[in-house]
């Protein structure tokens, strides 16, 4: 199966930080990627780059094999990119629906009176998100009444609902506790099942285990291969993670891909 | 569906909301609460002092007025997460650039009232794009404007005119077409018919006899409602307003999902600053003269009726109709401190207060809203 997006050898510098050295990395449809490292391994540059919010200093982005340039966050909206950011997704103070409908309100009247269609949103959501799996008291319900979990899935609905292509989940699970975090993986393998193929970044193996098809491994900038599901365990992902003792006989078996 | 929906997904620990609390949560509702208290108050400490007759609500409505028309413009801004401390600076400034143009330069008058306007919305714009560029708050970007331009206004009045009172305007206002736009009164006919029916006073004595003591309301009142009707408008049924919530909510997380967020910032700026100059601009009108020194202290008292309607400082949260009943509360308790004869001293007392409460009032709100924790 050929990638939907597939990073090639990206950089990035910030003046004398080199915060990427050369990472490659492909996500297909219908699977999940999971993108593992340990704090300031790189993991966040990294997805900013692949959603539009960095460009990179150097490599490659193809979005369906064709070479892409994001300027912007919105074009990799346009191009079927969506990202959930760990702590980002919700504007707390809004309702469900101002939040799920956030920068693509639909409108109805003729301009210069233009008006957001709070209907059509507040019907659309509440389908939304009972498709999720979460029954709101009523679409203006505050965010801020919403458990952590049950965020992360109204922006995870929020972006499959808007035709995402690719979800890339930042750390969904780093805040929750054990139920919430079964909800998110729950999710994640249901929007996995309907084509979408979904990028999940994490430093928690067992949560990576439990959903991942494929394990890529960031340590200071730099990927230590990607490996398939069965191949690799939570001890070795946790080495790889940690760029220990063991890195020269992890070398080894990932086929020298340092 | 409940088939793939697990336990933990089901909203077993969600209480019931009762009414109370869900009004609560509307922003308006300190706004409703404080303008009944205060009428209700005034009308016994002032029932009797005409107050509540026809020319007493219209001394107190154009007061109210005119804390709204800058409060509409300081409520979208804080809600989209900012602050504009030089309104009070920009209302001195547009009054006196139209007094300075019109009567000291010749610009006909409409031509310098057009004028005023691009430049101070162009300023306003500054305003914003400064906090923007540099991300520096902007309540330090504006108090610098609130220098700038209170110096800038002073130093032009004297350099043109050698005084810091421009009169003449009202020479100028009685050929212009534009001028009646801001400093006309409408309804004029009503207000005669009332009179004539005696539901209203009327002048006994003087070459006015007859008439009936309101000869019509101001464009200034107009211009709140019409700044209220569209501000209240433009937040809640809009796609802009709902970016002006994002915006001021969070700023990062509505730029990530592609809210433009400092196209919506920097409109906020100059709407302000397009507020300012209405203010500006019907009060020289007016009085037919400008003066350097108006408008001082008007940035807070905006902000207070903005606040005192329920809008978080923070941004994000607020409401239009809310600082309209902030600037009626404003307004009718400071003019009936003076019906009531009270030492005028004690208005600030009083503002305190309610300030206090309001705010007060405020975090416990949202302390609901976000699930208090």
């Amino acid at each position: 199966m050929s990638a939907i997006v597939e990073m090639r050898n990206i950089t990035k510098h910030f003046g004398h930080v080199i915060a990427l050295a050369g990472v490659s990395f492909d996500i297909r449809q219908g699977e999940c990627h999971c993108l593992l490292g340990d704090n300031g391994a790189g993991k966040s540059t990294f997805i900013k780059i692949m959603s539009g919010v960095y460009k990179p200093s150097g490599g490659e982005v193809l979005v369906e094999g064709v070479p892409t340039l994001f300027q912007s966050p919105r074009d990799a909206m346009t191009a079927g990119i969506a990202t959930v950011y760990q702590d980002l997704a919700m504007i707390p103070l809004m309702s469900v629906s101002r939040n799920f409908w956030m920068g693509r309100e639909p409108e109805r009247g003729v301009w210069p009176f233009k008006t957001f269609d709070t209907g059509k949103a507040d019907e659309i959501t509440v389908t939304e998100m009972r498709k999720m799996g979460i029954n709101l008291r009523g679409p203006d319900q505050a965010v801020g009444t919403l458990s952590g979990g049950e965020r992360q899935t109204v922006a995870i609905a929020r972006a499959v609902y808007f035709g995402a292509k690719v979800l890339i989940l930042d750390e969904p699970t780093s805040a929750l506790g054990v139920r919430q975090t079964a909800n998110v993986l729950s999710t994640i393998d249901r929007v996995r099942k309907q084509g979408i193929g979904v990028v999940f970044i994490t430093h928690n193996v067992r949560h990576a285990l439990a959903v991942g098809d494929r394990f890529t491994v960031l340590n200071r900038g730099q990927t230590l291969g990607t490996a398939e599901r069965g191949t690799v365990d939570a001890a070795a992902l946790q080495d790889m993670m940690a760029g220990g003792q063991e890195l020269a006989l992890l070398e080894a078996s990932l086929g020298g891909t340092i | 569906m409940t088939d793939v929906i697990p336990d933990a997904l089901k909203d077993e620990r969600i209480k019931p909301v009762s009414p109370l609390r869900r009004a609560l949560i509307r922003p308006e509702l300190g706004g409703i609460c404080g303008t009944i208290l205060v009428f209700l108050l005034f009308a016994v400490v002032a029932g009797d002092s005409g107050m509540f007759a026809a020319e007493g609500v219209m001394n107190w409505t154009v007061v109210s007025a005119q804390f709204m028309v800058i409060a509409v413009g300081a409520c979208l801004l804080m809600i989209a997460g900012e602050f504009d401390l030089s309104t009070g600076s920009m209302i001195g400034f547009s009054g006196v650039m139209i007094a300075i143009l019109s009567v000291h330069i010749g610009v006909p008058l409409w031509l310098a009232i057009v004028m005023t306007f691009v430049f101070c919305i162009l300023l306003g714009g500054v305003n914003g794009w400064l906090v923007i560029r540099t991300g520096l708050p902007s309540f330090i970007v504006t108090l610098a404007f609130l220098y700038i331009l209170r110096g800038l206004t002073i130093w032009s009045s004297i350099y043109f005119t050698r005084q810091t009172i421009i009169g003449g305007v009202a020479e100028k206002a009685a050929t212009d077409w534009l001028a009646p736009l801001f400093g006309g009164k409408i309804l004029g006919g009503l207000f005669t018919w009332m009179g004539e029916m005696g539901w209203i006073a009327t002048f006994t004595r003087g070459n006015r006899a007859g008439q009936p003591v309101i000869d019509g309301i101001p464009m200034l009142v107009v211009w709140a409602i019409v700044l209220v009707v569209f501000g209240h408008w433009l937040l809640t049924r809009t796609k802009f307003g709902n970016w002006i919530f994002a915006a001021g909510g969070d700023a990062l997380a509505a730029r990530y999902v592609g809210v433009p967020v400092n196209r919506v910032k920097i409109l906020m700026f100059m709407f302000s600053a397009f507020c300012a100059c209405v203010f500006a601009t019907c009060q020289v009108m007016e009085f037919g003269s400008a003066a350097a020194d108006r408008g001082l202290l008007k940035e807070f008292e905006a902000i207070i009726c903005v606040v005192i309607g329920g809008a978080l400082l923070t941004g994000g949260y607020g409401s239009v109709i809310g600082a309209a009943l902030g600037a009626v509360i404003f307004g009718v308790v400071q003019q009936g401190l003076f019906f009531a004869n009270a030492e005028s001293s004690l208005f600030r007392v009083f503002l305190g207060v309610i300030l206090l409460t309001a705010v007060i009032m405020n975090t416990y709100i949202r302390r609901i809203i976000t699930g208090e924790r």
